[in-house]
């Protein structure tokens, strides 16, 4: 292909003003380069993971001797370990019992999110977009701002009720704040916007109560943003980090996200191990939902 | 896509709002009523306790009006926690805002580049305690840009911290706001671009004409989600230094981190309401400027 660019770079086409029509193919094609080497780089660091979790930990103490000790040697680095092995992947998923129940907890507590949210968001979401009552936009603003605030500005607020209710110190801790978050709603929200009111007659036209038209039409023309806004929550719940800093003493409760901060850099192959793994299933999700995701962000992005 | 997306856009665009259901809209609340309620109970309730403590001393509970929040506002780092995280804010949105924009244009510009916007996405998935490990590798004092320069600084602990903050906002950000944008670009009808090239405007003039203003009702919600998303940088910035960093990156939540830990309940709730009444407005100001653009293009 690069061939066929240069060869008409020096011809001319039809018209004869062919130094126009190449310049600008040519600077298409630089473009092109230019945004595939930017992505490429912006992936380095996961290849950086994946290629330092093969190496063993004896060639991990050599490379970063100078940071263990603190000097003045650097730490280097080799693309292929010399000596690859699995020892790191090995002691995660079969030796480290700890690892392993983190492990469960994160996709205990993702999984109870999502669910959690499906049955609250999606039809919140749905009483914004398509029913017009008194005192809709206030409480879409009030949503909105309450998307808006860091953890450590509700943080006392959580707290008084997790403690009035005890549940500090459990699951719930994590699971109910993160059900209830207007997050989702305001992604959902732009989808279920964006169905035309004649649809939305029609199906009324047809006899459909307010239940049925939100089962048969509105899940059906939302379900892209529905899933979109599932993944992006898949991943702010996988990754939570404050929440169960704030909220749980009991370790054995902890999910992943906290197990890795843990590890010291001298363990630092097991420590890209476990964030491969980490991030394989976020990697997971996404593989399979990747398209779905664009789509979701696309409709989420729209004005509505 | 192509096309038939846009069409489908435009289309919805159209019918937006026209015909929604103003009566009977009260039965939607049933639909609102089980998120509503555990709003209610688990945030503005509480909420209301936080306001009340705000005006009480932490441990005996006396009233004491508003002199927690002049604590608060006379607080030296309070305000060197609210300049940096407004430093932060107003150095990471413009760049991750306008970066993202040009890569969304060129992505306009050569359709065959769509499959290759994975790889922008990908860091999306990547957790913070996974970037702190490639800083240490690449920033601290023995890493590899120290060996690239022949040198020993400790990037995370002098000023250059800020920049590796708002680089890894920046490299974690890129590509979902790139994909909103695209989503905005898309939404533009052809025929506007098209018809002004026709009559003459440059490619630079059609984009601060046509594009630019066409892309204020997207400019909303993308900056909404940047916001959100920029005062998540907080977890990188304190796995890798702890609860007191480099003074440049002490943000506003580092400091509500510590006055819970040192339960200074009067202090943090002040500043919470505080934080949470600046939000807000911002929001509000943001709405108004959004709903005021979304008139002006006739959408």
């Amino acid at each position: 292909m690069a061939g066929m660019k240069f060869q008409t770079r020096f011809g001319k086409d039809e018209n004869g003003n062919g130094g126009m029509v190449v310049k600008k193919k040519l600077s298409k094609y630089l473009l092109g380069v230019v945004f595939i080497g930017l992505g490429a780089i912006i992936c380095l660091p996961v290849l950086l993971l994946a290629s330092g979790s093969l190496a063993d930990s004896l060639e991990w103490r050599q490379r970063a001797m100078g940071y263990l000790r603190d000097n003045q040697e650097y730490i280097t680095w080799r693309w292929i370990p010399a000596y690859p092995t699995l020892e790191h992947y090995k002691r995660l998923l079969f030796l480290s019992p700890a690892f392993f129940r983190l492990f469960w907890n994160s996709l205990g507590m993702t999984g109870s999110i999502l669910l959690g949210q499906l049955v609250v968001a999606v039809p919140a979401a749905w009483a914004f977009a398509v029913y017009r009552f008194r005192g809709r936009n206030v409480l879409f603003s009030l949503y909105v701002i309450l998307m808006l605030l860091p953890f450590q500005v509700t943080m006392l607020s959580k707290y008084l009720v997790l403690q009035a209710v005890g549940l500090i110190d459990t699951r719930w801790a994590m699971i109910l704040p993160a059900i209830f978050s207007t997050f989702p709603v305001f992604l959902i929200y732009r989808s279920f916007a964006g169905i035309p009111a004649e649809l939305l007659e029609a199906a009324r036209v047809d006899g459909a109560g307010e239940w049925q038209s939100f089962i048969r039409v509105g899940l059906p023309a939302a379900q892209g943003g529905i899933l979109a806004a599932m993944i992006l929550s898949f991943l702010e719940s996988w990754n939570m980090m404050e929440e169960p800093l704030t909220f749980l003493q009991d370790k054995s409760l902890w999910p992943l996200s906290l197990y890795l901060p843990e590890i010291a850099m001298d363990q630092a192959g097991y420590a890209c191990g476990a964030s491969v793994i980490t991030l394989a299933v976020s990697l997971f999700v996404f593989a399979i939902f990747h398209d779905a995701l664009e789509q979701g962000i696309i409709t989420s992005g729209l004005k509505a | 896509m192509g096309l038939k997306e846009k069409d489908r856009i435009c289309k919805t665009k159209k019918l937006e709002g026209s015909g929604r259901r103003k009566r009977g809209g009260s039965r939607g609340l049933w639909f609102l009523a089980p998120s509503l309620l555990g709003v209610g109970y688990l945030v503005l309730l509480p909420t209301g306790d936080v306001l009340r403590r705000s005006f009480t001393t932490a441990l005996s509970g006396q009233w004491v009006g508003l002199a927690n929040y002049g604590n608060v506002l006379t607080n030296p780092a309070f305000r060197l926690a609210a300049g940096n995280t407004l430093r932060f804010l107003g150095l990471c949105l413009p760049l991750l805002l306008a970066l993202s924009l040009l890569l969304a244009l060129v992505v306009c510009q050569i359709p065959r580049l769509e499959r290759f916007k994975a790889l922008y996405l990908l860091p999306m998935a990547v957790p913070a305690a996974t970037v702190v490990l490639v800083w240490r590798l690449l920033f601290s004092k023995q890493g590899f840009l120290n060996a690239w320069m022949g040198t020993h600084v400790d990037f995370m602990g002098e000023r250059t911290a800020l920049l590796i903050l708002v680089g890894s906002y920046v490299w974690k950000n890129l590509g979902y706001t790139m994909v909103l944008w695209l989503a905005g670009l898309k939404a533009i009808p052809a025929q506007l671009t098209e018809a002004a090239r026709v009559d003459g405007a440059g490619r630079v003039r059609c984009f601060f004409r046509i594009t630019l203003p066409n892309l204020k009702g997207s400019a909303y919600t993308i900056t909404v989600l940047s916001m959100l998303n920029a005062f998540k940088s907080f977890r990188e910035a304190y796995l890798v230094s702890g609860a007191y960093p480099q003074e440049d990156i002490y943000l506003l939540q580092h400091l509500f981190q510590n006055w819970y830990t040192k339960l200074d309940m009067d202090k943090l709730a002040a500043g919470a309401i505080l934080m949470a009444l600046a939000l807000g407005a911002l929001s509000l100001l943001l709405q108004r400027l959004w709903d005021r653009a979304g008139d002006e293009s006739g959408g």
